[in-house]
């Protein structure tokens, strides 16, 4: 399958999936923030067993020996300390991540997500551009 | 059945990612380099479920019970503050520098050993890092 079908057929998966907690459990498919309430004193079973179905995944791919990506070995890891806490401290602030604004929050035409999504992905990009090319940008390198 | 329907959307919502290339760094951050080799492909991971949400999201918009009787109440908060806008900036840092957002943090977990627990832990630190230093706005769901 190309590989644009198949992040496509991904992220109907992913839409399927938010629809239903919406419609079934009445609740926001956002990984943050369901992680971040599941760890208070009273979570609500429902974030468990959602984060239980999503990790299960992890499960059975470690079953299935399958391959960890050579980008997330190849990363130093203190850097990904950083990155992790980064993560959390950024989507608790700003009250959701990829999928709680970027997909829920979207589909919910919702403006404050609207802002969120634009503002990570603007962030990430610039991210990513200064790791890659800042050096070469601003002439250190050629 | 509303848990065993969590664990099953759960599922569900980490074969997506997994499917769609989430789970791998490289693709992400390809995805963000838009200056150097751009790889779109990630794209159609939020074109596609936003496709299938979105005419949910709006029914549910009408609707005050879910479909098994229970008050539907969706996120309504409207002004934006600095909360919102530093937060999606520091999250854009970390998502850029690791090509990690929390979802495929977690299903990593399960399959990818010590580099993803780093994260993970990275991850859980913030998160209640942030809800201890900061009152929330609101008691509602985060996103």
């Amino acid at each position: 399958m190309h590989p644009f079908l198949q992040s496509l057929a991904g992220g109907v998966l992913i839409g399927l999936a938010s629809a239903g907690l919406l419609l079934v459990n009445g609740r926001i498919a956002g990984i943050s923030g369901i992680l971040s309430n599941a760890l208070t004193v009273r979570p609500g079973l429902w974030r468990w067993a959602f984060l239980g179905g999503l990790l299960a995944v992890g499960g059975a791919l470690a079953w299935r020996a399958w391959p960890v990506p050579a980008a997330l070995t190849a990363q130093a890891p203190a850097g990904l300390a950083v990155a992790g806490l980064l993560v959390g401290l950024g989507t608790q602030l700003g009250n959701g991540c990829t999928s709680g604004h970027g997909v829920c929050g979207l589909s919910n035409l919702s403006l404050r997500s609207l802002v969120a999504t634009s503002v990570f992905m603007v962030a990430a990009a610039l991210t990513v551009f200064a790791t890659r090319h800042g050096a070469a940008f601003i002439g250190l390198v050629r | 059945m509303r848990v065993l329907c969590a664990v099953l959307f759960g599922a569900l919502f980490g074969l997506g990612l997994l499917i769609s290339g989430m789970l791998d760094p490289a693709k992400v951050l390809g995805f963000l380099d838009v200056a150097g080799a751009w790889n779109p492909q990630l794209a159609f991971v939020m074109g596609g479920a936003i496709a299938v949400a979105a005419p949910v999201f709006l029914i549910a918009r009408r609707r005050e019970r879910t479909l098994l009787g229970d008050p539907l109440e969706l996120p309504d908060r409207r002004r934006l503050d600095w909360r919102l806008i530093a937060g999606a900036a520091i999250f854009g840092l970390g998502w850029g520098l690791s090509g990690i957002c929390p979802g495929p943090g977690l299903v990593l977990l399960g399959f990818a050993g010590m580099p993803a627990w780093i994260f993970a832990g990275g991850l859980i630190v913030g998160l209640v890092a942030a809800r201890g230093l900061l009152p929330r706005p609101d008691p509602g769901e985060a996103g």
